[in-house]
């Protein structure tokens, strides 16, 4: 209940302070500048000048604290010892380049990159086509679409249920565990399963971000002429043809910018990790192993900025062309 | 080389009739169009030939086979879409291809029916270039080129030069004529609003109104001999001036006393019963002729719009007056505001009772 109120408090605290900046620095602007009397043309326009740094200067300011400085500090603490209080030059990256964990880390952030960005588009993309086609397609969509609203660190916890392990004669409490037992096999701890176990996490990101990619992708479909459709009905295109050859190709654009996005997001990916394994039996990833190394035990803040900035240094060349691509969407 | 029958064909949406009772013989090689105002169904009748649209009602055939229930693709058909509807993603050789290759036709095949295709049109230099770097003109002769590559047996034209401007309107309607002078065992139909496009285009008309058929006939029969009001007014741009009156005098000329005053003579026969009956008299603006004498009608010029070899005279701004539109040869602007008599030829003059024409009783 505290926390309700803290919470409610802190957004209507926010919404006034958000208000009354954007009202009162314009009233101010207005006051030293009015839109009459003799000036009336060099004022508006001096006010106009101004009133778009007004305007975006909180975001500014707060992206300045929140991102930028961050950035920095980072690759700066990256050339610095575990206290960031010496230099040590590359000593950070050395490190890494040698380190097992974190040869296995790349190698599973690698294997979340080939399988769940094209997993979740493509298992969207028949979503989106599928839904649209029945008849109670908008109750499927937002039941696909459901799992979106749940956290990460939720989502990992759901799953962790369904992988649940217990000792062979006990009921199995976990969804897998029930049915391979029902089928006649012995429990497993499908969580320590070498290798595979990289799969069961990644069904958790698959199983959020199908319903982004569908949503998105079912706009797209949408958007197709309806005519470019009926045209190769009568130049006699099978429903199978029908999407691979004229749906599709329509929406690479869009299939583009949903891959990506969710890139981005697999290479970020932690909660799930973190809650479910925390990087054990093989299962490590970048962002997980920055965290270990940055806030747990004895923090070592040289090597977890080391390991952030290879983390940014991937995503950003995929952001940018992200970007493009969703500009190019637009135009 | 088809021939198209059309048995009391209907079309609904679950309780609303949107086409019934469609009647329609076509013939291999004729060019049909079909006319009539927006959301007379011209488009849906199209649509269910081609087998966009289910036909809820009669039968369809196409050579003496029922095609209702078949696939659009086996129907012989080909459609040319208002918007183009070209692959976006596809260049030119590939949006005509593209039929072809589906139905797993050789390479050999193909090349040569694409390239003939995009001779006739003037596309060659075009074929590796995407839709989007063509202009409006040369992407509907791509849709056409589409649709004869495939070689079809009908041609569908869903109103093909609407989103052309009014130059290029022309000229692509003057290269539809000429592609089907070349291949005059191919049956074409056509939908369209633009009567100049029917008029001049089609071996035959079909102009819808009300969910069914209003007539069918040459252009000129259209023209000369409308069955109905809705017709006559429909086809001749002004349209048909319609002035109601009582007929006096029945024979083979008849004689209809207006309401405004004039006396009209016309040359559809009336039978003695006749007399006294309420019709409407159909006179089309361009066969007003002015007079001194006795006309029927007279009025007084609102709008003169002088057009250089035809002036337009609009009559009955002030209410209650009947609105009359005469096209006379000539410039005449200085008949702003003067009084006018208006008279034709008793040939020339169409007689109507409840909306249809006494010549067709």
């Amino acid at each position: 209940m505290e926390q309700l109120m803290l919470a409610g408090g802190t957004i209507l605290t926010g919404v006034f302070a958000c208000v009354a900046w954007f009202w009162g620095a314009n009233f101010v602007l207005d006051t030293l500048y009015p839109p009459r009397g003799p000036n009336i043309g060099r004022n508006i326009l001096r006010a106009n000048m101004i009133r778009p740094w007004l305007f975006i200067g909180p975001a500014i300011l707060f992206l300045g604290v929140y991102l930028v400085y961050p950035v920095f500090k980072s690759t700066l603490m990256s050339f610095q010892d575990s206290d960031a209080k010496a230099f040590v030059g590359f000593a950070n990256y050395n490190w890494l380049l040698s380190d097992a964990k974190f040869r296995e880390s790349i190698f599973n952030n690698l294997m979340w990159l080939l399988v769940v960005p094209a997993a979740s588009t493509f298992f969207g993309l028949i979503a989106a086509q599928i839904t649209d086609r029945i008849k109670w397609g908008n109750f499927a969509k937002s039941m696909i679409f459901m799992p979106m609203a749940i956290s990460f660190v939720g989502a990992g916890v759901i799953w962790k249920f369904v992988y649940d392990y217990r000792a062979e004669g006990q009921e199995q409490i976990g969804l897998l565990n029930a049915i391979w037992v029902s089928l006649g096999n012995s429990p497993e701890t499908w969580l320590t399963v070498p290798f595979w176990n990289n799969f069961f996490l990644m069904i958790v990101l698959i199983w959020i971000q199908t319903g982004f990619a569908m949503v998105i992708l079912s706009a797209a479909l949408r958007g197709i002429p309806e005519e470019t459709i009926e045209a190769a009905i009568l130049d006699g295109a099978n429903p199978w043809q029908l999407f691979f050859r004229i749906k599709v190709p329509q929406i690479w654009g869009t299939i583009a910018v949903v891959w990506t996005t969710i890139t981005i997001t697999v290479l970020k990916v932690f909660d799930i990790v973190f809650v479910m394994t925390n990087g054990e039996w093989g299962t490590q990833v970048l962002a997980n192993m920055m965290y270990n190394w940055m806030f747990r035990g004895a923090p070592d803040y040289g090597r977890g900025s080391a390991i952030a900035l290879v983390i940014m240094a991937l995503v950003t060349p995929i952001m940018i062309w992200n970007i493009r691509n969703a500009r190019k969407e637009m135009a | 080389m088809a021939d198209l029958t059309l048995t009391g064909v209907a079309k609904s949406y679950g309780e609303v009739d949107v086409l019934r009772d469609i009647n329609l013989e076509i013939k291999a090689g004729e060019l049909i169009v079909f006319v009539g105002p927006s959301g007379c169904g011209k488009s849906t009748l199209l649509r269910m030939i081609a087998g966009l649209e289910r036909i809820t009602g009669g039968d369809l055939t196409i050579d003496g086979v029922r095609v209702n229930d078949m696939p659009p693709a086996q129907r012989g058909i080909a459609m040319v879409f208002q918007s183009y509807a070209l692959y976006p993603h596809m260049t030119v050789r590939q949006n005509m291809e593209f039929a072809l290759k589906i139905a797993k036709k050789s390479r050999a095949e193909i090349d040569a029916a694409v390239n003939k295709a995009a001779e006739i049109l003037q596309l060659t230099p075009y074929l590796d270039r995407l839709p989007k770097a063509l202009s409006g003109g040369q992407r509907q002769r791509v849709a056409i080129g589409r649709a004869i590559v495939r070689d079809p047996k009908v041609y569908l034209f869903d109103e093909p030069l609407s989103n052309l401007d009014a130059a290029l309107r022309v000229a692509t309607r003057i290269e539809i004529a000429q592609l089907k002078e070349a291949m005059p065992d191919r049956t074409m139909i056509y939908v369209t609003h633009d009567q100049v496009e029917a008029m001049t285009l089609a071996s035959r008309i079909v102009v819808l109104a009300n969910k069914g058929i209003a007539q069918v006939g040459t252009p000129l029969e259209l023209y000369e001999r409308p069955q109905n009001e809705f017709v006559a007014q429909f086809i001749g741009s002004p349209q048909m001036n319609l002035l109601p009156g009582r007929v006096v005098e029945t024979g083979d000329v008849t004689t209809v006393k207006l309401a405004d005053g004039g006396t009209a003579r016309s040359t559809v026969p009336t039978r003695p019963e006749d007399m006294g009956l309420v019709v409407n008299i159909g006179v089309r603006p361009e066969d007003l002729t002015r007079t001194e004498g006795q006309g029927l009608f007279t009025g007084k010029v609102e709008i003169v719009e002088a057009l250089g070899e035809v002036t337009l005279l609009y009559f009955g701004a002030e209410p209650g007056a009947p609105h009359v539109i005469a096209k006379l040869p000539g410039i005449h602007a200085d008949l702003r505001r003067a009084k006018v008599t208006l008279t034709a030829a008793p040939e020339k003059v169409h007689l109507f009772h409840a909306g249809q024409s006494l010549l067709y009783r």
